[in-house]
């Protein structure tokens, strides 16, 4: 039941119509408006930490790969997906682990001095 | 019930990645972004493996292993790096994506029930999109890390921009044939392919070193938009909003950018900046003032206010640490300093806050251009390290000047401004610096590291006894 998958990962869409689609729009456009929102209130200092974060956020990708190379399918496309995944995974954790590392270096004004 | 389970975890993730940007406003809060970054990945990830239909996991094992095994080790570059290592995480972001798209594509095609007309051409929206991100990527993190085999100039040829622009829409031109028949001319879908992936690299070919801020974050974008497209494909809300979140940082990123050196998007990508502007006119010859660092190290002391205005030569010198070190010398003698940064200080956004931070410079310490220029008057002493056209006042008044109308420091209004430079060769984009003429600026010529070194000396020798 290789469909089974597929139609879990989507929040009732028991078809994929215009319907569907256009209810992923208004997501889309709500979601890009709450980004803008916040990005734009995020301090300069920390902007490439915020980057890297986005980069490990926009990995979620990972969520497909797993769906891709998890399910019985051809092992092309099996592979396909685990190249994908490993892809997402390596930007999951070097994403979230240099951010940190980054962002443990910001020193507020009191503990400038190391000790 | 397991349907519950999942579509429960994904809500969380949602905001839990919203919580995560916003509690990057500010450098206190912003380790906690990462803390619900995680947790949101993770509720994520746990929520697709609860998917029955899942059998492979030996696959996933493996795939996971090796996602750890590249991601751990890329994490510990040094922080000069990181834009090449963002690059490349871009590379690997458009790659899933676009994989992901081939793997749909193939696998709907025994059930053609499923390319409706919208889902195939989010799908080939994804394809183009994850694999010019892939090929561009790779393009500019080889630039950045100068790499031999790709030119750091840009490189232009005749009808450059419209053959670029003629390959996407041959590229869209297939898309929508596709989206028509997605069975029957499925032998056009590895044209698209083939297709995004050139175009990928030859979009990044022109674009030279000065501009690869903008670059970076518009990939970031690419990339956020190819995670949102194969939200569409797949149905999946989660996708998305992740997607848009990076896609709508990105785009932030980038206009940024473009404000700080005064360019449009067009421009930044069709333009070939840094590349002739051979300006005729033999200048009449002018020379800058010397300083010894014993000179120049008397001329700090007796400031009560010094601006350090860092450029990226300070981080090629390797120059932190004893910027640090001048900084608790003239800290010490109670004169305040600050560091004046530029929105394009380094080679990423907010790059040279990272690389001061890391020298243990207090965060407050770091003034933003806009902030600092009203202060630059009462002033006593400017030293420029490294940096170059972001204090040259030709921005401000010289028309023919390629940099005319960027936003810069404003170095020159200072009482006394020092400047240590290699050399008296034009900087990056090959343009000469009034400034180093200006009446109040004295340069300092040699290696910023050892420069700075030698001021350092100057004033622990001295001990503030003259």
């Amino acid at each position: 039941m290789p469909l089974v998958g597929p139609l879990l990962l989507s929040a009732g869409a028991t078809e994929a119509g215009p319907a569907a689609f256009a209810s992923l729009l208004f997501v889309f456009l709500l979601a890009t408006f709450i980004g803008l929102g916040v990005v734009t209130r995020v301090s300069r200092l920390l902007h490439t930490p915020l980057m890297s974060l986005t980069n490990a956020i926009s990995a979620i990708a990972v969520v497909a790969s797993i769906v891709i190379a998890g399910q019985d399918h051809p092992p092309v496309i099996t592979l396909l997906g685990a190249i994908a995944l490993a892809a997402s995974m390596t930007n999951i954790v070097s994403g979230f682990l240099i951010t940190d590392r980054m962002l443990k270096m910001f020193k507020r004004p009191g503990e400038e001095k190391r000790p | 019930m397991t349907f519950w389970l999942i579509e429960g975890a994904y809500l969380v993730a949602s905001a839990l990645f919203v919580m995560s940007l916003y509690w990057m406003n500010d450098p206190r809060t912003a380790r906690r972004g990462v803390g619900a970054g995680v947790v949101a990945m993770t509720l994520a990830i746990a929520g697709t493996l609860l998917n029955p239909g899942i059998v492979n996991w030996g696959w996933i094992a493996g795939a996971v292993a090796v996602g750890f095994l590249l991601g751990v080790p890329l994490s510990w570059v040094p922080l000069t790096a990181v834009p090449q290592r963002t690059a490349v995480s871009h590379a690997f972001g458009g790659l899933a994506a676009g994989l992901v798209g081939v793997a749909k594509f193939y696998l709907w095609q025994g059930e053609p029930e499923s390319f409706t007309a919208f889902r195939t051409f989010a799908l080939v929206a994804e394809v183009i999109l994850g694999f010019l991100t892939f090929t561009g990527s790779l393009m500019a993190a080889g630039k950045l890390q100068e790499v031999k085999w790709i030119p750091q100039r840009p490189v232009t040829y005749p009808f450059q921009n419209q053959a670029n622009i003629g390959l996407l829409l041959v590229a869209v031109a297939c898309g929508f044939a596709l989206v028509w028949k997605p069975v029957e001319l499925a032998a056009l879908f590895p044209v698209i392919v083939v297709l995004a992936l050139a175009f990928g690299i030859l979009l990044i070919i022109p674009i030279g070193g000065a501009d690869m801020p903008t670059v970076i974050s518009l990939l970031n974008s690419y990339a956020g938009l190819s995670a949102v497209a194969m939200g569409f494909v797949l149905d999946n809300k989660l996708l998305v909003i992740a997607g848009a979140l990076d896609g709508s940082s990105g785009l932030i990123l980038s206009i940024i950018m473009c404000r700080a050196m005064n360019r449009s998007f067009t421009n930044v990508l069709f333009g070939a900046f840094g590349q002739v502007q051979q300006k005729a006119g033999a200048a009449e010859v002018r020379t800058a003032k010397r300083e010894t660092p014993e000179g120049a190290a008397q001329i700090l002391e007796m400031a009560s206010q010094v601006v350090i205005v860092p450029g990226y030569g300070m981080a090629v010198a390797q120059a932190q640490q004893r910027v640090r070190e001048l900084y608790d010398e003239l800290t010490k003698r109670r004169i305040e300093v600050k560091f004046a940064i530029h929105p394009v200080a380094g080679r990423m956004p907010g790059h040279m806050n990272v690389l001061l931070a890391e020298a243990d410079i207090p965060y407050d310490k770091l003034v933003e251009m806009d902030d600092i220029n009203p202060e630059m008057p009462q002033t006593d002493v400017v030293l420029v390290i490294g940096a170059n056209d972001v204090v040259n006042p030709a921005a401000r008044h010289d028309k023919a000047s390629p940099i005319f109308g960027m936003p810069i420091i404003d170095a020159d209004k200072a009482r006394m401004c020092l400047a240590i430079k290699r050399s008296m060769n034009p900087g990056f984009a090959g343009i000469e610096n009034e400034l180093y003429f200006a009446d109040r600026t004295y340069m300092l010529f040699g290696d910023a590291k050892a420069v700075v070194g030698d001021l350092v000396k100057q004033l622990a020798g001295g001990s503030g006894l003259h």
